[in-house]
């Protein structure tokens, strides 16, 4: 049955994200679907390596804990739920829900799992393929790569959801698509609509971050203030067939949506806006219009969109050293300066034991380790010092964090508060691979 | 008098890779206009020079009444990599709010 509206919700923005939202959406919001975007670029990367080492499932460790909350809501008022919670192990955790759906008690449960976004094997076979970022054959980090995963598309995703699965789960998926996919599944739209496609993608675009188009990552208090962050409510877009966008949330939730956090989330992490490129079509910001219909609702016009690309955007994961960090507390009369001259001894004494970094730095925080030196600024009454070092050597790494702890009895006076940490760093970048390499297809899991 | 971009617009940043784009939304018509004349690629590099090498890429969105700036090749690599404790570069709406801009008196002295 082809509808006329659907209700979107978003229920994650990230793979840390709140729970209460979703449950909020779910219980009040009256919503036919709700979608959890939670594989941020490195974390698929992660999990595929967590997977590999047998340290994890492979997909989002917080899957279970999620579906719990909301799963029970969604299957009684027969709202379906989509997510790229199945990270590098999609089967596993399509399995994974309809164990916890047997659990709970929810009959005829069952999970299509969208596969064929892991193309390791495909980029393997292709040491030519140019680095994005550098320009670069892909060749020099294959033998460290960890993952390589294409972004699907919308398409992929209403294949997945077209058998009527109650949950759709699946690895790599461009976040607008993950919301998409579902209305082209509800409308029957062509994949070749660019007009639907255009509004379609804004609207996914602006619900991929969930609360920060509700007044999340907005507020500036006495300048732009936000009602009841706190209870921060997650925003549904209402769609209709033709391809009318409005974004809002649930009634009482905390939060705003306005034209101001809807134009700043329109704008995030996005390039040339007149060239916004997603796996369905490359989107047109130019023409697009925001207006305050109604308290908290807001209509989405004028989106326009040139046809896809041929090729699919490929993150690929790979291993680049290690990064180790030291911190240290200074306060009162001089501490600048003794946190400074502890920094410069930490480095000096690095450099004495024969450790060699490919980036060394020392920051104090408190007065330049976000935004670098500059002028006029005012000299802060404590600080806390960090030296950082980026090394190919773990053993050069721990040493970072070790020196900046033996400052206590060989440093300057006063240093307190220390912290320790190594980390292996696990690099991102991309190609674009033909899209004829990449084949999307759908698995269905049954509780059995 | 001086006035800087936050007594005009609001801001947000976001990160793709080495690159950092960071939305400038006036506050209203005038606001956008008076942004749109001062508020140039070349103003900003100058701040950011400390956090990025550039070059640093303006676009306009007359309707949405907005300028986004792509900021590229960030000190110390791209957010998956880099040595810095804001590794996403984030914070730096901070740093593109307290742009001092000249007003419309300076232009006409």
């Amino acid at each position: 049955m082809v509808r006329k509206r659907l209700r979107i919700g978003a229920g994650a923005g990230f793979a840390g994200d709140r729970w209460e939202p979703a449950v909020e959406l779910v219980e009040r919001g009256d919503v036919d679907v709700i979608a959890f975007e939670c594989l941020a670029e490195r974390t698929i990367a992660r999990e595929t390596l967590s997977l590999s080492r047998g340290l994890g499932p492979g997909y989002s460790p917080k899957l279970e804990e999620r579906l719990r909350a909301v799963l029970p809501g969604c299957i009684a008022k027969g709202i379906r739920v989509v997510s790229n919670m199945g990270a590098a192990a999609p089967i596993a955790a399509g399995r994974a829900a309809c164990a916890l759906a047997a659990e709970l008690g929810l009959p005829d449960f069952s999970c299509a799992v969208l596969l064929g976004d892991d193309v390791r094997d495909v980029i393997a076979a292709r040491p030519e393929l140019m680095l994005m970022e550098t320009g670069e054959p892909i060749e020099s980090i294959l033998p460290r790569m960890a993952a390589a995963n294409a972004y699907l598309g919308a398409d992929a995703v209403a294949q997945a959801m077209a058998g009527g699965a109650p949950l759709v789960l699946t690895g790599r998926i461009a976040d607008p698509s993950l919301f998409v996919g579902p209305m082209m599944d509800a409308f029957g739209w062509s994949y070749d609509d660019y007009a639907l496609l255009a509004q379609a993608s804004t609207a996914g675009h602006l619900l991929e971050c969930a609360g920060q188009v509700t007044g999340g990552y907005f507020a500036d208090p006495g300048v732009k203030d936000v009602p009841d962050l706190a209870r921060l409510g997650f925003p549904f877009a209402d769609v209709t067939v033709t391809g009318e966008v409005e974004i809002s949330k649930v009634n009482g939730a905390g939060g705003r949506v306005d034209v101001r956090t809807c134009s700043e989330q329109l704008l995030y992490e996005v390039g040339d806006p007149s060239a916004y490129i997603t796996p369905d079509c490359v989107l047109n910001m130019g023409g697009i219009s925001l207006t305050e219909i109604a308290p908290n609702r807001v209509r989405v016009d004028g989106a326009s969109a040139q046809p896809r690309t041929d090729a699919y955007k490929v993150s690929v994961g790979y291993f680049d050293g290690y990064l180790g960090e030291g911190e240290l507390s200074y306060g009162g009369p001089n501490a600048v300066a003794r946190a400074r001259l502890a920094g410069d001894i930490v480095c000096e004494r690095l450099a004495l034991r024969g450790f060699v970094f490919d980036d060394l730095r020392t920051d104090l925080i408190g007065l330049d380790s976000l935004h670098g030196p500059g002028e006029g600024r005012p000299e802060p009454y404590e600080v806390r010092l960090r030296v950082a070092g980026r090394s190919t050597s773990r053993l050069a790494a721990e040493a970072v964090g070790w020196e900046v702890g033996t400052l206590y009895t060989n440093g300057p006076s006063g240093g307190s508060g220390d912290y320790a940490n190594v980390r292996e760093i696990l690099a991102v970048q991309s190609v674009l691979l033909p899209r004829k390499l990449v084949r999307p297809h759908v698995e269905t899991v049954s509780a059995t | 008098m001086s006035i800087a971009v936050r007594d005009l617009a609001h801001v947000r940043a976001g990160d793709k890779g080495h690159t950092v784009n960071i939305s400038v939304i006036a506050n209203d018509g005038g606001a956008y206009e008076q942004l749109v004349r001062e508020l140039t690629e070349a103003r900003v590099m100058a701040l950011f020079a400390p956090v990025a090498k550039g070059p640093v890429r303006r676009y306009e969105l007359a309707v949405l009444g907005a300028l986004n700036f792509v900021i590229e090749n960030m000190r110390g690599g791209s957010v998956t990599e880099t040595a810095a404790l804001d590794i996403h570069g984030k914070s730096l709406s901070g740093l593109m709010l307290s742009i001092k801009l000249f007003g419309n008196e300076h232009e006409c002295a």
